[in-house]
């Protein structure tokens, strides 16, 4: 299983002057869930909407699927489900009429039989006639899902597909992904969550156009060579900012009742931490550092280059 | 309540500055809309239209009808096209290429000399009136100052020197309901088939629903065609609407045949919703197609003939009146309805407005986005 459905390299995407894709290559195999992380307005949204054939690279090769994805779009789009950031049905058309209305635009035979399938499976039966925007989000968002499977898409590119949902709402989803994935459906899907990100087979991280980190969870933590104290107790409030102006702190992250600090200079971050627990009486122990601290530490070390 | 604050008030003036300062379209127009309001109204309009088309049918050429001829063309109301025969005469009035014809019977310089007023026949196109008004009034006192001048040992007789007999053609009492009616189908299709289509593709522009579209294999041929379609039913109604009211409410006669105009009313329809079409692909919102429909339609109600009269324009304003498809669809619909013209005569109006939908489907296809970018 480990053909490629995504093989891109060098993809470039320019609005006027402002270079909103550099250089990316990626590599999504076959069935797994690949996450695509970074900030917002990094990239993130135009990235798929490339490997979709909505934008033309500027430059760059690569295939989807197999096809080429500059000279055949068309055919990347009968194969492919995209799932917009924004609910992108139509509000005044009722559920059924929409699922019609995409499974004659993706010119299906057993239309009808598709369409009530697909009401069945969200549970919907009794509401088919409902205006779709009159559906709550988690339901909308169901609904936007259906929608991009129903012309049984062999890859799925979802842009953040749990923005605005509630916590069961997005559990339940991402079972549907873990099941649709192990159905052989290939699953690129970006978003802020880290909890998200770590039900994901393997992870891009994406800033300002750039892509920093790839790999699996743990290959990217790996990567980013960070030492992680964890400190806890009464006396942390207020420490966070102290603890910033020592040498060899990279990054301090709060968690309600402990800090994160992490560093990639390990001694020197030991040290420094040493003389401030004696002044403070607070204790401190290693730990394995998580996705977040990695990601807050990629975040750091690229500027913005259109600001701060 | 509470108390007006000035550095409130200023602080929602100032933000509104702003706003209308970045939108580029709305800037254009408050600029534009007295500009183009003043040419219009100041220069290309005129209710009294000079220079007006006219054929001569000279059955009897001699010294008078020769400076009658000349007196007209002097008056500045007429523009003498040629001379031609009857038969040709009767088929230029029809097909809208003159004005007026003017027939000088046989004996007509006889007549004169012998002093019993010969016949003058003068037909005009009376589909608009107020086109011809000014004209005819200037023809009956035309005799006696040209006549005096050629025949000076005559005294002013008490009878006219001749009998001009006017026939208003196509419309006898110079009904304007019978103008203005046909040409209302004109303006309600081009008011609402643009405006109508021009928000179709902006709509799902702005609420993203034009995103999952494009996502999908349709082709921007597809797309466009299958918006319009609809619309082009919505227009047959329209016209349904306005023929019964002009045919049971405004007694417009229908000597054409209705079949011919239906046919006539489609493509304007079409030229239309491909207009309209074009505007959504260009325009980013609904408010700049609905701003882009008005900067279309404003020149079409003052420039097509159907306010003015079209011969009263210079020639600047009837080049761009020429484009327009309005203008060649009242001469089609009050050609049909007030003429009976029949497929042969309309040929002339027809493909200028072909024309323009070619034009136009051009740069909508063009400017369509098939992708994003």
């Amino acid at each position: 299983m480990n053909e490629l459905v995504i093989d891109v390299a060098g993809l470039n995407k320019h609005f006027g002057d402002k270079h909103v894709v550099r250089d990316l290559g990626l590599q999504v195999r076959k069935g797994e869930i690949y996450g695509f992380l970074g900030p917002n307005g990094s990239g993130k949204t135009t990235s798929i909407r490339m490997l979709c054939g909505l934008l033309t690279p500027d430059s760059g090769s690569g295939t989807c699927l197999g096809l080429d994805v500059l000279k055949d779009s068309a055919a990347i789009k009968r194969q492919v489900g995209y799932m917009t950031q924004k609910f992108s049905l139509w509000d005044d058309l009722s559920i059924v009429e929409n699922l019609d209305f995409v499974a004659r635009m993706f010119g299906m035979a057993d239309r009808r039989a598709a369409v009530d399938r697909a009401i069945d499976e969200l549970g919907l039966g009794g509401r088919r006639k409902q205006l779709a925007g009159t559906l709550s989000g988690g339901w909308k968002q169901r609904l936007a899902l259906a929608s991009c499977l129903l012309h049984r898409p062999r890859l799925l590119l979802l842009d953040e597909p749990t923005a605005g949902v509630d916590p069961k709402a997005r559990r339940d989803f991402w079972e549907e992904i873990h099941r649709l994935s192990a159905a052989g459906i290939t699953i690129l899907v970006s978003t802020h969550y880290m909890d998200e990100a770590e039900r994901c087979h393997r992870l891009a991280y994406i800033a300002y156009g750039n892509l920093l980190a790839s790999g699996t969870a743990d290959e990217v933590v790996a990567n980013c060579r960070l030492n992680t104290w964890e400190i806890a107790g009464d006396g942390i409030h207020g420490l966070a900012e102290r603890l910033r102006q020592l040498p060899g702190v990279d990054l301090v992250a709060s968690f309600g009742t402990t800090l994160h600090v992490s560093g990639t200079d390990g001694p020197r971050l030991a040290a420094s931490l040493q003389t401030l627990l004696k002044e403070t009486g607070l204790a401190a122990t290693p730990v394995a550092p998580s996705l977040e601290d990695a990601f807050i530490h990629l975040m750091q070390h690229t500027a913005d280059p259109l600001g701060n | 309540m509470a108390r007006f604050s000035f550095s409130r008030w200023l602080g929602i003036l100032i933000k509104e500055f702003i706003q209308l300062r970045r939108d580029r379209l709305t800037f254009g127009m408050i600029v534009g809309i007295p500009i183009i309001q003043l040419m219009l109204f100041g220069f290309a309009i005129n209710s009294d239209p000079k220079h007006l088309p006219t054929a001569v049918v000279m059955a009897d050429p001699g010294p008078f009808s020769r400076a009658w001829v000349a007196a007209m063309r002097n008056s500045d109301y007429f523009t003498i096209v040629g001379s031609v025969d009857e038969r040709q005469a009767t088929a230029l009035l029809d097909r809208s290429e003159v004005q007026f014809v003017v027939t000088f019977p046989p004996g007509f310089n006889r007549d004169l000399v012998r002093g019993k007023p010969p016949t003058l026949l003068v037909e005009a196109d009376a589909t608009d009136p107020m086109a011809t008004g000014g004209a005819i009034s200037v023809l009956n006192k035309l005799g006696a100052e040209v006549f005096a001048a050629d025949l000076p040992g005559l005294q002013p007789p008490a009878s006219p020197l001749v009998d001009l007999r006017i026939h208003r053609r196509y419309n006898p009492e110079g009904v304007t309901a019978y103008n203005i009616v046909p040409g209302l189908m004109g303006v309600i299709l081009t008011m609402t088939m643009v405006l109508m289509t021009g928000l179709a593709m902006t709509r799902e522009r702005e609420r993203g629903t034009f995103e999952n579209l494009l996502a999908t294999p349709a082709t921007p041929l597809e797309v466009m065609t299958g918006k319009i379609v609809p619309y082009i039913l919505i227009g047959l109604i329209q016209v349904t609407l306005i023929l019964l009211a002009a045919r049971w409410i405004f007694d417009v006669p229908m000597h054409g045949n209705l079949l011919l105009l239906y046919g006539v009313v489609l493509v304007f329809i079409c030229a239309n919703l491909t207009l309209g079409i074009t505007f959504s692909s260009i325009a980013r919102n609904q408010l700049q197609a609905m701003q882009m429909t008005f900067f279309f339609f404003l020149p079409s109600m003052l420039l097509s003939g159907f306010m003015f009269p079209f011969r009263g324009m210079p020639d600047w304003a009837q080049t761009i009146g020429n484009v327009l498809p309005l203008t060649h669809f009242l001469i089609l619909v009050r050609g049909i309805l007030l003429k009976g013209n029949d497929m042969n005569m309309l040929w002339a109006q027809i493909w200028p407005i072909l024309a323009f939908m070619v034009g136009v489907l051009t740069i909508g296809l063009k400017t369509f986005r098939r992708t994003l970018d």
